[in-house]
């Protein structure tokens, strides 16, 4: 190298080195944090390493279709909650959000019973990514991702 | 870039385009909120509640995108020391923290309807209460060092490139962690939006992005007015000493 750095450059280099410094120790954190910082249980995770019994705890997977019946008192709710692999049996008693519906995800705040039931103090609904109209809802479910597709 | 450096100069482009970018964005922005408020569709799942999404969205966008730009200027401030960069960083803090606030205050009022909740502590949500929180700190910060008279100090600069950690943590909560919110809608090329949502949406963007420049184009000569009074006064002031 000719002749001594310009101080811009030096500045330069000491900046970009501190912010590669701070994204590593960013990407770390949130590495570190990869299961602290989820807001809750997948129905897999239940399955392979069952919370102890009454801790409290989330679970959250979609609604399986089909699987939703209503108590003889009209207020308690009884479902499963699937993903790809596992499914847990979730009870509830109370009112569940209006977007809360079978085929649809869920997050169940509540507790593990000792038979393995999910036992939900509260519903949460929570949907996807899509936005579709009211209009096309009635179309089949390939007739409205072709729709999708050609406003893209 | 530098032949900007001369504050004479820019103040006469901020001053031919402060007032047009501030009308026009507040018009196009009032059309598409009426447009959005009455003429949206429906959502299949959400019903009318989806509307507020063009408030929402745009409020996020830009409010991490206020935080990039202050990243940029306070890179630009500190390697290269142009004199208008840490103007230009502290003009976009203040309209930045307001966009963060509205985006929360939006979603939770979305979160009630769609969710059940108005508010939970997933990835997502606390990683732009986090944002709120930095520009608040920036905003402190940036004031402290002017009250000093160290209107050079290069704190607030360091502040800004340090809160931009924040920025990927945002976007990629929803992907990362399992969360209450859904994950993005648009990625590059890709759309899971109806066309009329996408339209609105990214229209809204546009004219709340029009507003944003104004703005900060208009803070920008407020602060260079102060710094020249200050100047002025303090010259007035060695003058009355000398004398």
């Amino acid at each position: 190298m000719s002749g001594p750095i310009k101080a811009k450059h030096q500045r330069l280099i000491l900046v970009l080195i501190a912010l590669a410094a701070m994204t590593g120790a960013g990407l770390l954190a949130a590495w570190a944090l990869r299961n602290q910082a989820s807001y809750f249980y997948l129905p897999t995770q239940i399955a392979n390493d069952p919370p102890e019994v009454g801790r409290a705890v989330r679970l959250g997977g979609m609604v399986e279709a089909g699987s939703l019946k209503k108590g003889a008192d009209g207020v308690t709710l009884s479902f499963i909650v699937g993903d790809d692999k596992s499914r847990v049996p979730v009870q509830f008693k109370g009112i569940a959000p209006d977007l809360f519906k079978e085929g649809s995800g869920v997050v169940a705040e509540g507790r593990i019973l000792p038979d393995g039931t999910f036992l939900a103090d509260n519903l949460l609904a929570k949907h996807d990514e899509k936005y579709v109209p009211r209009e096309m809802k009635d179309m089949t479910e390939a007739q409205a991702r072709r729709k999708v597709k050609e406003t893209r | 870039m530098h032949g900007f450096a001369n504050p004479a100069r820019f103040l006469r482009l901020a001053r031919l385009l402060t007032a047009p970018l501030l009308i026009s964005g507040l018009a196009l922005a009032a059309a598409v909120l009426v447009w959005g408020l009455l003429g949206a569709p429906a959502e299949r799942l959400q019903g009318e509640s989806v509307r507020i999404l063009f408030v929402h969205v745009p409020a996020a966008w830009l409010a991490m995108g206020g935080w990039i730009a202050i990243a940029v200027a306070s890179l630009t401030e500190l390697v290269w020391r142009h004199p208008l960069a840490g103007i230009a960083a502290r003009a976009v803090a203040l309209p930045g923290a307001v966009f963060a606030a509205l985006c929360l205050v939006t979603g939770s009022l979305w979160g009630r309807p769609a969710w059940g909740t108005w508010w939970v502590w997933d990835g997502r949500l606390t990683s732009m209460l986090v944002l709120l929180f930095l520009y608040l700190a920036y905003i402190a910060l940036a004031d402290a060092a002017t009250r000093d008279g160290q209107s050079r100090s290069g704190i607030p600069a360091i502040f800004g490139l340090v809160g931009a950690v924040n920025i990927p943590i945002i976007h990629y909560s929803v992907l990362w962690w399992n969360s209450l919110h859904q994950p993005p809608s648009l990625s590059a090329g890709k759309s899971e939006m109806a066309a009329p949502f996408l339209v609105g949406l990214l229209s809204a963007t546009f004219a709340f992005s029009v507003i944003f420049g104004g703005i900060v184009l208009a803070r920008m000569r407020t602060i260079l007015a102060n710094q020249q009074a200050e100047a002025r006064l303090r010259r007035r002031a060695m003058q009355a000493a000398d004398g």
